[in-house]
Formats: C-alpha cells, structure tokens, sequence
C-alpha cells in the first residue's frame, strides 16, 4: 500500500515500543532504514504486513504504556510496520478509552464512578481528587501523573476501584479495591517519586494475603457442593499440579477418546445455555460451527466482562485459569478449529497475567500446541486485550477489535458461526459458560442436566453488590431466587430498607421490593419481563440515589455507544437529556411528555439499533420508570 | 530503466524453464515459439538482475505468478512506448501473454492504457499516416475503395508521415507548411529547441486550438476552436475501444468555433460545400465505411452508455476483449506469431558526463504541458522539480528545494530538488507540466521508435550541476 | 518489421466467430417471499431493499448507495420481518425463502420517524436532498427534544476523547454544529451537515478510491470523520479526487464554489442544466454531469450508473474544467 505518513521520525522509545511486538523492521518499506538502496524499490512483504493487521491494538498497547500515549510520528511509525493507512489507525486509537492521542501523563489513575461504585461513595472520590488534584484530566504531580473517570472496572464487590497505569520501560497496570482519595493521591505520589506502585504484582504476594483476598471477592470459596467454583480459594491458581490434581484435564482426556461427535452431542445433552447474557444453547453452537466446511474455524473466549456489576469471570480467570484453557481446548477440538484468542478486558492486569502463566505451563507440559496430549490434535490460544470499550463485549465488535480495527458490532446475520473471526466460522463463548465445559464432558451431560429447572440447567454464578454486607460471587443451583440470593449475601444492610434491585447489570431491569420470590432462571425472569443478563443482583436500599444512578446508567450507554447506528448514537443521548430534565425539575412540557418521549425512544433503540447496547440502552431506565422506583415532578411541582 | 526487454525475456525463460507455458495454446493458436525459446534462452535471471536492478527472486517470483494465474492482465503505459525501442517492448510482452495464453480470454490481455480521452478515437478515425478510419490500410486498393466511392474522389494510395518523421521532413525542407489541431508540439516533442527551430522555418503554420498556446504563437494563422467535450457534439474512444458520446453543455467564447464547423468552413472556401457540418452525419458517413464501427448509432451509443468496437451491425454487442478468435479451433485467419527481440539499452547513455538517468513522466492532478490543468487550483501541484533518491541528494550535497542545473547533451534548465525515497540511486524524475517554467523537453533526446515514430521520453542522460558553485559564489 | 509478420499490420484481422463475453454464471435460484402481502420472487443473494424496489414499493435511505458496500448504519431503511425480534434494515438484509416482510407497519413507520427525529435534531439536514420530505411523510418533529445547544468551537468535538463527557443539563439537545472546514481550494468540510453515514469513508477507501485519506474517529456521538490527527486535508493523504462529495448524501462535502455561491445567495440549482459528457483528461472515459448555470460550470458529478467507474472520479475529472470558459494564453 502507497502510504502517505508526513509526521517526523519516531523517538527511540516509541519505534522500539513497536518493535517489541513485531520484531525490527526489514527495510525501508516497512518503516526501517533505506539500508540497501538497490533494493528500495522492493516492496518485500505488502501482503504479509497486512495480514498483520490484527496486531494493530497489541502495538497501540505497547505504545501507550511505553510512552502514556500515542504520537503521530508512533502511530505512522506502527502504520508503516503494518502496512495500515494512518487515518484508519487513528480512527482505532481512537475508539479505544485507554489510549490517548494527546499527550498524557505517564502515571494515570482510572477511578471507576459506575453504578456500585457510586453507591460506595465513587462521587466523593472524585469530588476529593478534584481538590486535591485538579480537574480529571488535567496534568498534576509536575505533569508526572492525572486522574480520569473510568466506566465500572469489575470490582464491585469491593467498591470503590481504581485502576493505576504508569507508563515507561517497566510498564504497570494495577487494579486496587477498595481505594479512597486520600490513598489513589499517595499512590500517585509515591510512583512520581520513582517508586514502584507497590512492592510488585499481586501475584507474588503470600498465599494468607491471596487467599483473603479470595475470600473477600468469593465467600463460599473453600465451602462444600461447589461446581464452577470449586477450585476458588481452594487450589493454587497458578499450579498446573494442583489443577490436575483435583480433577483437571479429565475433561479433555474423555473428549479425546469419545470423539468431537460425541463431545458435542455432551453439551447438547447438558442443556448448557450461554452465561454471556444471550443464553444460546453451546451444543447448538458448537455442532454449528463443526458443521462449517472449510477451515480454518475458530474458537473465541469473550473475557471482556464490561457490563457494569460484573465481575465473575474475572474471578474465574484469577483463580481457576485452567480450566478456561481446558475448555477452549476441548471447544477447539470438537469445532475443529486449531485456533483459540481469549480476549481480556484490559482492566482486568491479574486475570491476564494468570491466563498467561497457566497457557505458558499448560503449553510447556503439552496440555495445549501442536501435538496435545500426543493425539495429533493441534490447538493454540492466544490472549488479547481489549482497550477501554464496553461494546466489544458484543461478539462481533469483539471479532473486530481483535482483527485490529474500530469495536463496531457488525450486522447479523450472518452469524458467527458461519462468518465470524477474520471471516470464518467462529465458536464463541463466554468464561462461566466454558468453565462448566470439562465436568459436562467429564462426568456427562446428563449429571449437568439434573441439575436447575427446566428451562434452566447447571449451576449459575451471580454478583452480588450494593448494599448487602457480604457482596461477591456466588454459586447456585438454578432455581434459587433472588430473596435467596440476597440472604447468601447476608440480606439487605442492616437498618436499611430494600428499594430495588438491579438485575441483569446496566443493560438489565430494576426490580422492586416485591421481586424477591422471583426464581433466578432464564424462563421465569424472561416471564417477568426481566432478564439474567450477566447474572448481576445489585442491591439498592432507601438511601440510594436511584435517579442519579439512572442517569449515570445513561451517561455509560452515551459514552460507551460506539457511534455507528442513529438509534444508539444519537437516542443514547437524547434520553440522557431527557433524564437530566426530568431530575432537575424541568421537563419540556409535562412529566408525562418526557416519559412518552422516554419510551417512544427506547422502542426506536430497541427495535432500530445494531447491536445488544442500543438495543437494551433503554431497558434498566425504563424499567425503574415503569415499576414506579422513581417519580418526576414537573415545574414547580415538588418531588414525589 | 529503458531494460523491458531484459525483464520480460527472463520472465519468459524462466516460464519455459519451469515447465509453465501453455503448450496447447502455443501449439493450436502461435508461431515462432522455436525461436522465441532460443531468444530467451541466454536472459538468465542474473542477467535480468544485473540489467534492471530487479533481484533475481522477485523476477522469478513474477514469471511463476504470472503463468500460474487463472487470469492475468499486462497493463501499460508510455513507460514501455516513449523510447526508442518502443514496439520491441510492447513486442516482448506480447510473446508473455502468447506464452502463456493470457490472451483473448475474459479478465486476461494485454492493455495499453491510454494517456488520453480520445487518442484511441484519433487512431479510430484514420489520425495515422497508414491508416483510413476503422484502422484500413491505406495501402490496400481493397480496402480504399469504398473511399473512392463514398467520397467521389481517388485516395492517394501511399502513406502519410507520423510526426517524428514530419520533423524529419521539415529539416530536408520537404515539408513547409503545417496545420496543427489541439496539439502544442512546442513544448510536447523532445529536443524543444529543435522543434522551436523547425515550426518557426515553415512556410506557413495554422494552429487550432483553444487556447493560443506556445505553438499558436508561432503560427501565421490562429483558428480559435471550441473545447471539444464541453461545447461541442461528438464521439470519443477510451482506452477499452468504447465509443462514447460527448455533448454540448456550454457556448463556446468569443469568435471560437466547433472543429467540425472550421473545418467544413475551410472545405467550402477550398471550393468544396459539405454542406451544416453535423457530428451525426460525420458518424454516420464513418458508420459506411468502417466495418468495425458499422453497428453504432447514436442511438445505441446514447442508450448502452457506449460500445466498444468491433461492432459489425445494429445486432452485435461490441466485444469486451479482442482476440477472442485464438481460442477457437481451428484459430480462424493467421496465428500469432511470437516476435524475439533483444534488449537495447536507450541511446542517450550514461557516462562520466551524464551520469544520471532522467525520465519523464505525469503526476495526478496535472496533464501534459498544462494547457489544460493548469488552470484549476490543485492542492497537490508544487510545480517542477528534479525529483531525485535521497542517495543522491546527499551524495550531491544538495538541499530539499535547492535549485540546481540540470544538463543534458542538448540543453539545460534550472530547477529545484525535491527527494523521494521511491527513486533508486541514479535515477530522476521530471514532469512535462510546467514547461513555462522549467522547459524539460529541453532535455529530452529526439531519438525515436522507426517503427512507431516515438520518442524516447523516458531516458535522458543528464548530470546536475550546483548553481551556488556555478555561479562562483 | 521483419516480413512474417506485416500481414498483421495491413490486413484486418480475422473476425472471432463467437462474441466474447465473460464466462456464463448460473442464475441465481428464485426466492419466493411476501412483502407488504405481495408474493415476490427475486434472484437469490437479493436484498430486502432490491425485492422492494422490484415492486416499486418505496423505501427510504439514508446511508445506502448503489455504488459503495452497505453499511447500515442509518436505520431509516429497517423493515419489519416476522419472526425477529429486531427489525431489519433492507438495505443490507438477504432475502430468504418465504421471509414475510412489512415496510409500513405501526413499528417500522415509529423507527424510521424517531431516526429522522433524531438526525434532525442534531444534525443540518438543510442542504440533504430529499430528507425535507422524508420528514413530513414520517411526521417527524425534530423539536421534541428541546432547542439546540450552541455550535462546538473549532476543532472541539475533534478532540474528545472516549470515555466520560460532560454532563448535561437536558436544558438544550445536543447537535453536531461546527464550523465549517476549509483548508483547500477545491471542497469544504461542513460536519455539522454530518450525518455519518460512513460513505465517504467507503469511496475513500476500498470502494472506490483506495487512499484512505479518512476515517471514522472518536466514538459515539463524538464520532466524526478524520483524517489522522484531524490533520488537515493538505496534509494527508487526500488526492481530492472528490469521490466523498460524489457519494455524500447531506451536502456536508461540497464543492468550494458550490459553498461560496450559497453563502453568496447566487446558487440557483432551477437555473442550472445537466448535460453528460466525457472527461477531457485520460483514456479512462469517465462520464462527466456538467451542471451549468448562467454559461458557466458550477460543479461536476458522475452518474452512478455510468458502467466504467460508477459514479466516481479523479481530481481532474471532478475538478479540472476551469480551462473552459476561463479565457488566458496557453499552458
């Protein structure tokens, strides 16, 4: 390609930011040096470089937490390495909320005002960075570090998050729960003084600190009849030992020997629906993209937990990793594809960092490469990390994300399974689903069917945040209901009143007091107009602000909209104004206008956007309206 | 540069060494493949190397990609035409697409673009010095006489002089008067002094053209024209052989008028009335004559959006490729015969002197000597430079925009310096758009194709002189 | 010429029996479907829009053009299919056996007036041909959402970043206002006319012109279209060859002459007439819509059908007329 980059040369730090993930260049075509002039004037590799298109967000990464953003001269740097035209490498950056095209301090704090968050007090975090601070944003420490809003990190269960990123040779990011102003400032402190953020990443931290923490995230962890999460707090999430040795790879062992056939016909017989929020039965999937002719297919693990109040599968891939690389491998083998890309929020530093250790020791014992367990079956995974969008956890923005491109979901049909991934026939799942993968295949589908309901089999995961006083993640038998759910969390907080919950996260519904008998499974929330969603409960009492959480539900679905379709772009927009109207006691017209135009809004969304995030933009805020959780007043009025 | 034919022959061998030709086609629909295949027989790839910089493995790399394509095409331009060997270079490449039978087949062939909108249609309506409209041979009592007839006058059965050899003509003194139409051979031909010299020692020149340009003011009569595609009726060919319709859209300025019309003007005054010139009736008479465009009515032409000649009759299509006859079998008429050429380099060579190689060439947004282009604000002109490697701008200690002379066996012009690393060490570039300017046909070498009567634009030996050292301080 | 073959230069050559053409493809089966009640039958791989337009029934768009991939980004095209939950756009969506379609329904009719509401709330639709009328037929009324915010200062909207926003009071709606941007001779950039449709990305890059001079950038209502760095176009990769303003369905891309005349009050598109002709440059052949007024050419299109490039055009062709007309000397 005849690109144009008329930026100055790149700094040494940034080219070799660049050249770390894809080796030194070879020639002048490719960004290098004009070394041999004879040979200017071949363009040696122009098709390979833009097969190399999807290391576009893995060289972003390695500019930004080399450099703490990314120049003109580093992205036309990347551009020429990659054979990418610079506007359409700028338009990815871009999208991406953790990259930076403007110059940014190297040490970033990402302090999290979402939904539980914000229960906890996010809102005076901020109030107190600010002073302390300056405005989120702007440069403070000497220009040595800033502070930024972030959209929910996935520690809700220890509310409020934060999330530090330093930037240079020895990159960071760290996650922190719970944090207050006063500690995120010493952080920030303490690493402009050429300090480490802490001694060094969790990961080396003593097993008592590690298994606290656990604890803290997992209550049950250690408890008996665990299935998904029997490992938690249990065994050494970062021993292959400990995983074989309390029932690892017997799973991928049985597929092998009864076959890819019989291993689909397993996770049919299961019943297992997806836990990503689609609830699309696996073996249905599975059996689809094995059915695909021509290859290659590939296997895709959605790890990129986004949807505000969750966060099991970040608890899944830190305390169980293996058994995600298991079951990519046994998807793998039964779809036929060699291929697995596990894409991890970049929020979640532990969690990629446990995957990686456990692919790196599973590879190295033959659990997973050219030749598993000698059976001649090949099967690979890579890990690939997302950048700040909450729409790539719709899977085909994730396909795109992963392709190197903007995280724009794209039309269905076709589906994955026909088109999916670089085009092809894609099986993808989501962590908790996986995780249930190597017991179905291991002990059958039958003893995973017996459990739940009808509708409903297996065991479920939920998160359980706001205002109970042991949130976390939890495991139950489907069928349980969400009264029983919020008494496994230890009931409401004392003193208080239960005003609502949240069900399903962002894009889910709130229900009211009266929803406690509601059983927690697919076919009776469906039934109640609600939805499981990503399995949150978050728990409201009396003294939440249940308005000003509608309205940061509405702010996120505005931010995180990725901009394609009218409905979501511009809908997401007008219902934010409208919400501010409604709170602050000024509606265009009646309160009875606003909320017509409310719901003639949210079936446009519903009905006319592209994807799941328009589609359900509506849904928490107008299910709070229609279940009377909050009343409006017009002008003048006082507040009901 | 100027080595096509050292690169086309070793693809050719390398195709044969590897097994790869179209025996079946070469067999059934060719000719002359024995020789051909001794021709080649001595292009090594190191050969091919050494004579055109292109590394050996690409060059095979190209030979294996090119015979193996279910379809490929060899596009090109005056690259290959504007030296001295011209038809030699188009020859080789022919032999590639007969070689491998990526001739007369749907998505294959051999495609000489055409640098403007209607010089296939000039070619179309007999602008050749052997030819009568539809391509007939002049020379061909067959095939003149329809003429004879339709026109009620003998045509002279002999052919004409392309423009090189007008040139020629003017020198010797043969040739004193010249009608030139929508043409500024002044700052077009190569050598500019030479042309400058022979269209001042006419006799008498006529101009026809749009504008007065730099060969208008030469001329002892200046007939103002209308702008063809914008103020007149008619047709022109494109590059596909597609005959499409020009129209009227706007009057044209002041006392200029429509070709058709200055020349119908000038036939009356001569003693000849033809009558309202109409473009119809031109095309319609053209329609009688030439079998190839016989099937294309206005009225088709205006309802299909074109036609691409043959066109026999109101019931054919037009053909979208040519030579489609190679593969039938028997091939009906003559084989194709492969055509051995040899590689020679361009005639203004390099040495101690000239040790650079200059070639000429357009950029997007300008066109030929400007006449036209120059008049819209482009963004993207910068004006003349001499465009040269960054190896050469420091091996010469030269500057981004510094301006130097540049010196070629027959002339010299100042202008800047500009690098681009798409140049290799030893090779510059210069457009012809800025002529006012920077008069780059001063440079060019007037030696021409015998067969095509081309010149060789695309290689001039020059050396660059520093105009600060020059000038002495 | 070496004797053997002077025969190819004087005589015709032989005339191929067969007329050539491309190589025979098998029709597409029929699908059979029912649309608005009507059974229908069109080619296999045919959209839901070109089985409408089959039947002459209407459908709008927006973002859709014969010549560039779909995007569907729009939404003004969805149609209601029985069976999904959603409804789906037309202009992308396959047809498939006995697919039962409405293109008028209670639901379909309510989305295409809420995009339109939506669109025209935010952004000036005042120079998009056509869209006034989509308007009044879906009874759109923009002024729902409350009186528009004042336009963003220069370069503004270009610089947000994804993530968090400023948040508003509800008191004014937000719109795409900016002025406009003119950094060349030849076109202007109006994204407050911007309705994002994608299209001038497609024409710039794989569509038509493969230069890739822009794309989208930012996310969100804060998306927009870019060039790297919001640099501007004489530093890019732009070529003008104009394609984005040919495929532009809301006057945001416009000839500089065309926008000075506005602002001016001299345009006057009933004075002006449209004559085809062929470009005057290269031997491509393009075909060239003169459209003139008061004996001059104000601007050049392509027809979108015209069978050599579709509509599209190079920089000379789109741009390069003034040497008629202008008078001057000679190149």
């Amino acid at each position: 390609m005849d690109l144009v980059t008329l930026a100055p040369r790149a700094t040494p730090d940034e080219r070799a930011a660049v050249d770390v993930v894809l080796g030194a260049p070879v020639g002048r075509w490719d960004g290098g040096e004009r070394a041999d002039p004879e040979g200017g004037h071949v363009a040696s590799g122009g098709h390979a470089a833009r097969e190399r298109r999807h290391l576009l967000l893995p060289v972003l990464h390695a500019i930004q937490e080399r450099v703490g953003w990314i120049s003109r001269p580093a992205l036309e740097y990347a551009c020429r390495r990659l054979s990418i035209p610079p506007a359409d490498a700028y338009g990815v950056a871009r999208f991406y909320g953790l990259f930076s095209t403007t110059l940014r301090p190297p040490i970033v704090a990402h302090v999290c005002d979402d939904i539980a968050c914000r229960l906890a007090g996010a809102e005076d975090v901020c109030a107190d960075l600010g002073r302390a601070l300056g405005p989120a944003g702007e440069p403070a420490l000497d220009g040595e570090a800033t502070w930024l809003r972030s959209p929910c990190l996935g520690r809700c269960e220890r509310a409020p998050a934060a999330l530090f990123t330093v930037a240079g040779t020895l990159p960071e990011t760290i996650a922190a729960a719970p944090v207050d102003a006063a500690g995120i400032v010493t952080r920030l402190e303490r690493t402009a003084a050429g300090r480490r953020l802490v001694p060094a990443p969790t990961d080396t931290e003593p097993d008592e600190e590690r298994l606290a923490n656990v604890r803290r995230s997992v209550p049950q962890a250690g408890g008996p009849g665990l299935r998904i999460l029997r490992r938690v707090g249990v065994t050494d999430p970062r021993s292959l030992d400990d995983y074989l040795a309390t029932g690892g790879y017997r799973g991928l062992r049985r597929a092998m020997e009864i076959g890819r056939e019989a291993v689909i016909a397993e996770v049919t017989a299961s019943g297992l629906l997806g836990r990503g929020g689609a609830a699309f039965p696996t073996g249905r999937k599975w059996a689809a993209v094995a059915a695909q002719p021509g290859q290659p297919h590939y296997t895709v693990c959605n790890a990129d937990e986004s949807e505000p109040g969750t966060f099991k599968d970040r608890v899944l891939m830190e305390e169980d990793p293996y058994a995600i690389v298991e079951a990519m491998t046994i998807e793998g083998f039964a779809t036929g594809s060699a291929h697995g890309f596990l894409y991890i929020r970049a929020e979640y530093p532990l969690s990629a960092a446990r995957m990686a250790h456990a692919l790196a020791t599973a590879r190295a014992a033959g659990y997973i490469g050219a030749d598993i367990l000698g059976s001649g079956v090949a099967f690979d995974i890579e890990i690939r990390r997302g950048a700040g969008a909450y729409v790539c956890g719709e899977e085909t923005a994730l396909f795109n994300s992963i392709e190197g491109k903007r995280g724009e979901p794209r039309n269905k049909p076709p589906f994955p399974v026909e088109v999916g991934l670089f085009g092809r026939p894609t099986a993808v799942n989501n962590i908790e689903t996986l995780v249930n993968i190597p017991g179905i295949v291991a002990d059958g589908g039958a003893a995973f069917a017996a459990l739940g309901t009808q509708g409903s089999r297996g065991p479920k995961l939920f998160c359980i945040s706001g205002s109970v006083p042991g949130p976390g993640v939890y495991e139950v038998e489907f069928g349980a209901s969400l009264g029983d759910l919020i008494a496994l969390a230890g009931g409401v907080t004392p003193g208080r009143a239960l005003r609502a919950v949240l069900l399903g996260g962002a894009a889910g519904v709130f229900m009211g007091p009266d929803s406690l008998d509601l059983p927690l499974t697919f076919e009776a929330t469906r039934a109640a107009g609600a939805t499981l969603g990503s399995g949150v409960v978050m728990v409201f009492d009396q003294t939440a602000d249940l308005v000003g959480t509608l309205r940061r539900v509405a702010a996120f679905f505005r931010d995180e909209s990725c901009g394609q379709c009218v409905p979501c772009r511009v809908g997401t927009v007008r219902q934010e104004e409208l919400l501010a109207r409604l709170a602050n006691g000024r509606p265009n017209g009646s309160v009875a206008d606003e909320l017509a135009l409310l719901a003639d809004l949210g079936l446009a969304m519903r009905d006319a956007s592209i994807c799941g995030l328009g589609q359900f933009a509506s849904s928490a805020i107008e299910s709070a309206v229609r279940a009377g959780l909050v009343a409006f007043a017009g002008h003048g009025e006082a507040r009901a | 540069m100027g080595s096509d034919i050292a690169l086309a022959n070793a693809i050719g061998r390398e195709i044969i060494a590897a097994g790869l030709e179209n025996r079946g086609f070469i067999d059934r629909a060719t000719s002359g493949f024995d020789a051909y295949r001794e021709k080649v027989e001595s292009y090594t790839l190191e050969y091919a190397e050494r004579e055109t910089g292109v590394p050996a493995a690409r060059i095979r790399e190209l030979a294996h990609a090119y015979a193996t394509a279910p379809r490929a095409m060899i596009c090109w331009t005056l690259g290959i035409t504007e030296h001295h060997n011209g038809v030699d270079n188009v020859l080789a490449l022919v032999s590639l697409a007969l070689l491998t039978g990526h001739v007369g087949r749907y998505g294959s062939g051999l495609n000489p673009l055409r640098g403007q909108n209607n010089v296939q249609g000039g070619g179309d309506m007999g602008a050749l010095p052997d030819r009568l409209p539809g391509f007939q041979h002049v020379e061909q009592d067959a095939l003149r006489a329809p003429f004879d007839a339709e026109w009620g006058v003998a045509v002279p059965p002999k052919r004409g002089k392309h423009l090189s050899a007008m040139f020629e003509a003017m020198e010797h003194r043969e040739l004193t008067a010249l009608y030139v139409i929508g043409e500024n051979p002044v700052q077009s031909e190569a050598d500019q002094a030479k042309a400058i010299r022979l269209l001042s020692g006419l006799d008498h020149l006529v101009v026809q053209d749009i504008f007065l340009t730099r060969t208008a003011q030469l001329a002892d009569v200046v007939l103002p024209a209308a702008a063809a595609w914008a103020e007149t009726e008619g047709t022109v060919t494109n590059s596909e052989r597609r005959v499409q319709r020009v129209r009227k859209a706007l009057e044209p300025p002041g006392e200029a008028r429509d070709d058709l019309a200055i020349i119908f003007e000038l036939a009356r005054r001569l003693g000849a009335d033809w009558g309202e010139p109409s473009a119809k009736a031109v095309w319609d008479e053209l329609r009688r004559l030439s079998p190839v465009h016989a099937g294309m009515s206005y009225a088709r032409l205006e309802s299909q959006g074109g036609l691409q000649w043959p066109c026999y009759d109101e019931t054919h299509p037009g053909e979208l490729f040519l030579h489609s006859r190679l593969w039938e079998d028997p091939v009906p008429g003559n084989r194709a015969p492969f055509v051995p050429v040899d590689h020679d380099p361009p005639v203004d060579r390099l040495d101690a002197d000239f040790p650079i190689r200059l070639t000429t060439g357009r950029r997007l947004d300008s066109y030929n000597t400007g006449v036209q282009s120059g008049r819209y604000r482009s963004p993207l002109r910068r004006g003349e430079s001499l465009d040269l490697s960054p190896e050469d701008v420091a091996g010469y200690r030269l500057t981004e925009g510094e301006r130097v002379r540049v010196v070629s066996r027959r002339g010299a012009v100042e202008t800047p310096v500009r690098t681009d690393p798409s140049l290799r060490p030893g090779l510059a570039f210069m457009t012809l758009h800025f002529q006012d300017d920077v008069a780059t046909n001063l440079l060019t070498i007037d030696a021409t194709d015998p067969k095509s009567g081309t010149a060789e634009f695309k290689a001039t030996a020059i050396r660059i002189e520093k105009l600060v050292a020059a000038r002495g301080g | 010429m070496s004797s053997e073959i002077a025969h190819i230069f004087s005589e015709p050559p032989a005339r191929s029996t067969r007329i050539p053409g491309p190589p025979p493809v098998p029709a597409p089966a029929a699908v059979e479907l029912t649309i608005d009640g009507r059974t229908v039958s069109v080619p296999a791989g045919a959209t839901i829009l070109d089985a409408c337009r089959a039947e002459s029934i209407h459908i709008p768009t927006l973002c859709f053009l014969e010549n560039l991939t779909p995007v569907n980004a729009c939404r003004v095209c969805v149609v209601e299919v029985a069976g999904a939950r959603t409804l789906v756009p037309a202009c992308s969506r396959p047809v498939e056996a006995g697919m039962t379609v409405q293109t008028a329904s209670e639901r379909v009719r309510h989305s295409r007036r809420l995009v339109l509401e939506l669109l025209a709330s935010s952004v000036d639709l005042s120079t998009a041909p056509g869209v006034a009328d989509m308007l009044a037929e879906y009874g759109a009324d923009p002024a729902r959402f409350g009186p528009a915010a004042p336009p963003a200062q220069a370069g503004e909207r270009d610089a947000r970043q994804p993530g968090h926003h400023h948040v508003p009071d509800g008191a004014a709606s937000a719109t795409v206002a900016q002025p406009v941007k003119v950094d060349n001779e030849l076109f202007v950039r109006d994204y407050a006319k911007c309705i994002l449709c994608y299209k001038c990305v497609e024409a710039c890059g794989v569509d038509a012109q493969n230069t890739f001079a822009i794309a989208v950038a930012g996310r969100g209502f804060d998306a927009h279209i870019s060039t790297e760095y919001d640099t501007p176009l004489p530093a890019s990769a732009c070529v003008y060859c104009g394609n984005c303003i040919g495929v532009c369905p809301t006057g945001a891309l416009m000839f500089r002459s065309e926008h000075e005349m506005r602002a001016a009050g001299t345009w006057d598109e009933a004075a002006q007439s449209r004559t085809d002709t062929i470009c005057p440059y290269c031997g491509v052949g393009c075909t060239l819509t003169l459209h003139v007024q008061q004996g001059a050419i104000v601007k050049v299109t392509s027809p979108l059908d015209a069978s050599i490039t579709e509509g599209h055009l190079c920089v000379k062709g789109r741009f390069g007329f003034t040497f008629v007309g202008s008078g001057g000397d000679g190149g």
